[in-house]
């Protein structure tokens, strides 16, 4: 077995080339996918019925279709239409379309729960526009979303390992090449889902400070 | 897409139907054996339970399932790929169940439990008689919810070549060159599926009570 750990270590570059991939594509998509959302949260909560139906209908397409098969249709589906992507891109498209919808609901779902009270007063106070959306109603968002936007982030982060299924060179990729390699399953995989965990544990600790910060700014 | 193609998806929905079905029959009494250790504090078991609990619910069901199905043959145990699909997704379930059975737990009221010691019940009837009827009824709309996400995570067993939907459209795509049209019809059996799903989960709501998440 420290035969095994010992053989991941001189494969160690791989492994972290892999981590590097798993970050960049869970934060490159979190962040792509949160800004969009953003923008989809505005036709969700639109007055107009047919903003709300199309959006609220993407919405909930995407929360009923598993990731994987999104991921197939990015890669393999939209070259029949005259897209073509090539796998990397191909994996960070699916999860920000995937994303998109998640995050819009999340902010969606807190924006409809924002006080109407800090709002009324803002417009008092001669806040309108895009300084009454970005000085009073983001902040308010974001500190309330920090928990929601951080599992969601977890689930990004796992749900990238489906993208070894296309060959993107992320962590699960590279660690099933190293135990193919040296067949050492056992070392490489829990290897890596040590890594994974580590990730998440990240994660939370983040989600932990932005609550911190919540609850002094109340 | 031949009729062929589209009974070859239809088996392979049979396929994710039974694993899934495997998978949340085995890991729903495991998440609650796991909640029960930690709830009373067994000494050495409840922190392994704790472990377990964080440790899964950030492993990739796709790493989990690569992990079972090449590790386990190299420490003696033959596992085939249907097996180690049912093992994957029950211990992945397993783990969120635990925190469904274990925050019911937390909330069950403590006076029938006092009410029940004084009647002189033991630990295991009080369980069987005052806390389990009532348990299972307000943790079964998340326990549902959750089975919602296992339909949709079940996509990972496809990476040790078992048969269901998604492996299914991807080899109908590879033998007519045109992966788009099994595709579509697949995710319309996915849709289909969880849709049956969160229709469960509303009525459960509906009858005992509500549920934390969204599906």
């Amino acid at each position: 077995m420290i035969r095994d750990f010992s053989l991941i270590w001189q494969s160690a570059d791989r492994l972290l080339d892999g981590l590097i991939n798993t970050v960049l594509l869970s934060l490159v998509g979190a962040v792509l996918a949160l800004a969009l959302g953003a923008l989809l949260a505005i036709p969700l909560m639109a007055s107009n019925p047919v903003l709300r139906l199309v959006s609220r209908g993407f919405v909930d397409l995407m929360r009923c279709v598993p990731f994987l098969m999104l991921t197939y249709l990015v890669y393999y589906g939209l070259p029949r239409l005259g897209l073509r992507f090539d796998n990397w891109t191909a994996g960070l498209v699916a999860i920000v379309v995937y994303n998109t919808a998640y995050m819009a609901e999340i902010i969606r779902g807190i924006w409809s729960r924002l006080e109407r009270e800090t709002i009324e007063a803002a417009v008092a106070f001669g806040f309108h526009g895009w300084r009454l959306v970005s000085r009073i109603i983001l902040p308010q968002i974001v500190l309330a979303a920090g928990p929601m936007i951080g599992n969601q982030l977890i689930q990004i982060i796992k749900d990238t390992a489906f993208l070894t299924i296309i060959a993107v060179p992320e962590l699960t990729h590279a660690a099933n090449s190293i135990q193919a390699q040296y067949f050492i399953p056992f070392a490489t995989f829990i290897t890596a889902v040590l890594l994974y965990w580590a990730l998440c544990m990240l994660v939370e600790v983040g989600v932990y400070a932005v609550e911190r910060i919540a609850e002094k700014r109340r | 897409m031949t009729l062929n193609a589209f009974l070859s998806l239809l088996n392979g929905a049979g396929v994710t139907i039974s694993v899934s079905l495997a998978g949340i029959a085995l890991g729903v009494p495991f998440g609650l054996a796991l909640a029960l250790l930690r709830w009373q504090r067994v000494p050495l078991l409840a922190p392994l339970a704790t472990v377990y609990v964080s440790l899964l619910r950030s492993t990739p069901a796709v790493t989990l399932c690569l992990l079972i199905f090449f590790a386990l043959p190299v420490i003696g145990i033959e596992i085939d790929a249907l097996s180690a699909a049912v093992a994957t997704l029950a211990l992945n379930t397993a783990a969120f169940n635990c925190e469904i059975w274990r925050s019911g737990l937390m909330n069950f009221s403590r006076d029938q439990i006092e009410a029940a010691r004084t009647f002189g019940m033991s630990g295991p009837l009080t369980f069987r008689r005052i806390i389990f009827p009532q348990l299972w009824r307000t943790c079964l709309p998340s326990l549902v919810n959750e089975m919602t996400l296992l339909i949709k995570s079940s996509t990972a067993i496809a990476v040790i070549g078992v048969a269901e939907i998604t492996r299914a459209a991807i080899r109908i795509g590879a033998q007519t060159y045109d992966p788009l049209p099994p595709m579509l019809v697949a995710t319309g059996i996915y849709i289909v599926l969880v849709l049956v799903f969160v229709g469960l989960q509303r009525f459960t709501e509906r009858v005992y009570g509500h549920a934390g998440g969204a599906a």
